[in-house]
């Protein structure tokens, strides 16, 4: 589903070169939970970026369900990243200005969905994440854990392939953090693929698989809680 | 997607309130500024009868003194005489053609005594001015061209609609009498009402433009030679070279101008024709000692004439160029505003971006956002142009007034103005916040 071959990303200013990453090579198959872990400034972010197709890598090959998003448009990358990618973010990063309904519909308006299908997939997602009696307060009306999970009810309304997670449990408190990580573990059980990138070594632990990054390289593939 | 993007230009205009209402006042005030310039200069510009603009000539004839033309460098005058009045009207060379000349009459009803007279502008012309220019009859019709009648044989008068209102109350008056008196003597004769113009307020006034060419047309129409054989008080200009002598008489046969002539030349062989009786008739009169100049005769069109009697003054060109640098800088604020709105929503734009947003779908939503704040303003301009035009009204008077309003076309030009300026204030401050890097947003919350 996500076969990633000798990636390679180098930020040039006119005094600095820095490999953000180098050579990474990354399969991750349908239904897999792998985290990707490594200390700040390994590579994590630039990683998370380019999966996301939110930035362009220098040299190797990158195939999102065999399609090869390398020289695509603007507006290629966005219906692909719209169809095959749901974000969750350690800010949550709802709209304050919109409601739980509408922050959920952001997704699934540049889908083109028509109003009733949109409102049908909203309403699960919802229900799903006990978010119903929710559903029209506003960001700011709602707790952290209530709002991360409004942020996995928007990232899985659109039905995407897969889930990438960024530090998902990082501005909650441990019992928010250990509910949002039981839902993604359920998610996974259900068939989920995700991909979560981590600095804590701990929160990678819940994850089956997982790779190590040091310096824009992997320097490690663990496998062992699969 | 354009209501949801209507639904979120409605969220972030009211939620930033302040900096919405910053903008509207910004692009309302450019555009009532703007605006009112720009709808006196159309006013004063516009062609004002289209259809047949370029088939009516305006006839100048340089029986001016040898020494010194008319107007320099070497411009005929603008009127012609009686005598060539006479003698082109009878010649009728043309497809229609007509001579016309203002005078004011004191207007009163004989049958109804309560009836408080008043002084009326009054236009002597011939039967050919109606069809020549369009005009509309609501009721009647004018006199004949048959000579004769179009002379003045029959004492008959065409009212304008406000006239009619103003005395018969808005009735079919065809057939009722009124008399037309000289405002310095007590005389006065019967005239019958024989037609009511429908509404019919040429700006500028073309056919005349010797005087106050934006004011109303005439309020009464009469036969052209009734202004001299019912005595009325000629009211236009009257410019003379060489003495003119005592009496009417002499003044008809003087070198004085004061009709205007109009002729309709339906092609340019009919116009090619004319203009050559024009040089034939001169030529002849100079054998008999007239037009001391070089030949010297004008065949102006509609536009021509508006053109060459300078209808829009060059101050008006010049107000309008400071209006339009006035729009530019309030714009100019816009954009400050807009960019600094936009950079706001950089955490937003990165959310949409990773959630499926293209660059050119937030462009399309900002743009969008800024047409409706183009449209608030444009509705604030509209409001400001209209309180503009009545103070320029209050301060120049009810002579200006066919040029201080707001019709259909500038109402509609107005809000399109603000909607295209907002989006042309918008582009940069759109564009520049669909380049932000969604990933560095992201991060950065």
């Amino acid at each position: 589903m996500l076969d990633m071959k000798g990636i390679a990303r180098i930020y040039q200013t006119d005094l600095v070169r820095t490999h953000a990453l180098r050579d990474l090579t990354l399969t991750v198959n349908e239904g897999d939970f792998t985290a990707v872990v490594g200390p700040s400034g390994s590579g994590k972010t630039t990683f998370l970026n380019i999966a996301g197709l939110l930035e362009d890598f220098d040299e190797g090959s990158y195939l999102l369900d065999g399609e090869n998003v390398a020289g695509l448009n603007d507006r290629q990358r966005s219906k692909l990243r719209n169809e095959k990618i749901g974000f969750i973010f350690q800010g949550f990063n709802l709209i304050p200005d919109l409601n739980v309904f509408d922050n959920v519909d952001v997704p699934l308006r540049y889908r083109g969905f028509p109003a009733a299908e949109r409102k049908r997939r909203i309403e699960e997602q919802l229900e799903r994440f006990g978010l119903t009696g929710r559903i029209r307060h506003f960001p700011s009306q709602l707790s952290g854990g209530q709002q991360q999970r409004v942020a996995i009810a928007r990232a899985l309304a659109g039905d995407p392939r897969f889930l990438l997670a960024d530090e998902p449990t990082g501005n909650l408190d441990s019992a928010s953090a250990s509910g949002v990580l039981d839902l993604l573990e359920g998610l996974h059980t259900s068939g989920t693929t995700i991909i979560m990138v981590t600095h804590d070594p701990a929160l990678a632990a819940r994850a089956p698989s997982s790779i190590h990054l040091q310096d824009g390289r992997v320097v490690g593939n663990d496998e062992a809680a699969a | 997607m354009i209501f949801y993007y209507l639904r979120l230009a409605a969220i972030s205009l009211r939620r930033n309130w302040g900096q919405t209402t910053l903008m509207i006042l910004a692009i309302g005030l450019g555009i009532g500024v703007c605006m009112s310039i720009v709808t006196i200069n159309y006013l004063m510009a516009k062609d004002p009868i289209p259809d047949k603009s370029s088939q009516l000539y305006y006839v100048q004839l340089d029986n001016w003194d040898p020494n010194r033309p008319a107007e320099s460098p070497n411009e005929p005058p603008d009127q012609i005489t009686w005598m060539d009045h006479q003698a082109l009207m009878s010649a009728a060379k043309a497809f229609r053609q007509t001579g016309n000349a203002s005078a004011t009459a004191i207007i009163r009803k004989p049958d109804d005594d309560n009836f408080r007279p008043f002084l009326a502008r009054i236009r002597g012309n011939h039967a050919d001015f109606f069809p020549m220019f369009d005009v509309p009859f609501l009721y009647g019709t004018g006199w004949t061209s048959d000579a004769h009648r179009d002379w003045g044989a029959d004492q008959v008068v065409v009212l304008s609609r406000e006239t009619n209102d103003r005395l018969f109350g808005g009735e079919d008056s065809v057939g009722r009498e009124i008399t037309l008196g000289n405002p310095t003597e007590f005389s006065s004769n019967l005239f019958r009402v024989i037609g009511v113009l429908d509404e019919w307020r040429p700006v500028p006034r073309f056919y005349d433009l010797t005087s106050n060419y934006f004011s109303d047309p005439a309020e009464i129409f009469i036969p052209f030679g009734l202004i001299l054989s019912q005595g009325l008080s000629r009211s236009g200009n009257t410019n003379c070279w060489k003495p003119t002598g005592d009496g009417l008489r002499a003044f008809l046969g003087s070198e004085c101008v004061w009709i205007q002539y109009w002729t309709e030349l339906r092609n340019h062989q009919e116009k090619a024709d004319y203009m050559a009786y024009l040089d034939q008739y001169v030529t002849e009169q100079k054998e008999g000692g007239r037009f001391p100049r070089p030949l010297n005769n004008r065949l102006s069109n509609v536009n021509e004439w508006l053109d060459h009697e300078n209808v829009v003054q060059p101050e008006a060109k010049m107000l309008l160029a400071v209006a339009v640098m006035f729009l530019v800088v309030c714009l100019l604020n816009t954009i400050g505003l807009l960019l600094s709105k936009f950079l706001g929503k950089s955490s937003e734009i990165g959310v949409r971006r990773a959630l499926g947003a293209s660059r050119g779908s937030l462009m399309y939503q900002y743009l969008v956002e800024t047409a409706m704040i183009g449209f608030g303003g444009g509705l604030l301009g509209l409001l400001l142009t209209w309180l503009g035009l009545e103070s320029m009204l209050a301060i120049f008077g009810s002579d200006a007034s066919n040029l201080m309003r707001l019709d259909l076309n500038m109402v509609v030009a107005a809000v399109a103005l603000a909607i295209a300026s907002a989006i042309g204030a918008g582009l940069y401050p759109t564009w520049r916040a669909c380049r932000i890097d969604p990933a560095a947003q992201l991060k950065s919350q």
